[in-house]
């Protein structure tokens, strides 16, 4: 079996924080929203503070950003894509072409790191950082987040 | 990355999450999932393919039109395992009187350099700096030749970020010197673990430890699962 199928049924096992209901935002259309990446590859500059194993916290990255480093603790994805381009993992490039083609309104002016790693209960990101991120981009003007994984 | 999308949707902002494990997204009732089957470390599928990379966002793009949700949908096309590998030649050994990870690991330190000046950071830095990382194999080679990790450790064992820094340094020199097309997904990985003499040792080191019992929480990360 390959590492990543045996990723992929360990997570399918994983035990997850159960929503009731799915909370829904209609956004702008495309070409007038301010769109955000928030990625959980764990990003951040050189200049700010390391992620630490089970790191809750985030990252602001700015739009300008590209020295950047993956600094996701787990060895069982593919490390070097983020190497090779970025946009592999975070679409900054991409998306500053959809908003140059007026696909997209505006790129957000800073864009959200967390680690994908994190306790089973998610409690801190659900109930503390997430929504402090969230106020975050919000005060920026973000309409809409594409969120990627690792 | 599925609470975070419960989280924002909340909060005013909508969500699409470019999804990797579509059970997941679906226990978790996320507001909108666009679920690839790419390799993992890989969202957007194909590093330094920007056409298939803007046709995975207006895919994603495309569910922010759905009037309600849950709304699950798969990218139609799914990225199969690459398996180009990297090509990449290992410098040869100058001093015979060194064990050979050893050697090899100060063999890339001009490489290593190079990749730092050209992309302005590093993954090295964990535990130990870049200049630190022939000693740590030494250290590691220590373990595998028999000596308990406490005598050449001391009593906290860092390994996990030691052999962070010890594979990054190697992933971001190597990537430097390789010819040939983009490496496929894990297959610098593959090139570490199976090609040079650090990755056999980092390997045969988690194996020692295991033996010594060292915390077995330690091991598990030092190394990818399946190797």
């Amino acid at each position: 079996m390959s590492s990543d199928l045996m990723m992929r049924e360990f997570g399918a096992n994983l035990p997850v924080p159960e929503f009731e209901t799915t909370p829904w935002t209609t956004p702008p259309p495309l070409a007038e929203a301010t769109v955000a990446i928030v990625t959980s590859a764990a990003l951040h500059r050189p200049d700010q503070d390391l992620f630490t194993p089970f790191d809750t916290g985030y990252r602001m990255i700015d739009r300008s950003d590209r020295k950047l480093v993956l600094g996701h603790w787990s060895s069982n994805f593919d490390r070097s894509a983020f190497l090779l381009d970025h946009n592999a993992v975070y679409p900054i490039d991409r998306l500053e072409e959809l908003a140059a083609d007026g696909v997209v309104g505006q790129v957000a002016p800073r864009h959200v790191a967390f680690a994908g790693n994190q306790p089973d209960t998610v409690e801190e990101v659900r109930l503390d950082t997430g929504p402090a991120a969230a106020a975050e981009l919000k005060a920026d003007g973000v309409d809409v987040a594409i969120l990627t994984p690792v | 990355m599925c609470v975070l999308a419960h989280v924002l949707e909340d909060a005013g902002i909508a969500t699409v999450v470019l999804a990797s494990m579509r059970p997941v997204a679906e226990k978790m009732r996320v507001p909108r999932t666009l679920y690839c089957e790419f390799p993992l470390g890989r969202p957007l599928g194909i590093p330094g393919d920007a056409e298939f990379q803007h046709d995975v966002l207006r895919a994603a793009f495309d569910l922010l039109e759905a009037s309600s949700g849950p709304v699950v949908e798969d990218y139609p096309k799914a990225v199969e395992a690459d398996e180009t590998p990297l090509a990449c030649d290992l410098p040869p050994r100058f001093d015979a009187d060194l064990p050979p990870s050893v050697a090899e690991a100060q063999g890339l330190q001009a490489a290593y350099g190079r990749a730092l000046a050209r992309r302005g950071a590093t993954e090295v830095g964990r535990s130990i700096g870049s200049d630190e990382v022939p000693g740590a194999l030494a250290d590691l080679e220590r373990v595998v030749a028999g000596e308990h990790w406490k005598e050449v450790y001391g009593p906290r064992l860092d390994a996990i970020a030691v052999s962070h820094d010890i594979r990054a340094y190697y992933q971001e020199a190597a990537l430097e010197l390789a010819d040939g097309p983009p490496a496929g997904a894990r297959q610098v990985e593959a090139w570490f673990f199976e090609k040079t003499e650090a990755g056999k040792t980092l390997a045969a080191a988690r194996d020692a430890l295991n033996e010594q019992g060292a915390p077995g929480g330690i091991t598990f990360y030092m190394v990818p699962i399946g190797r």
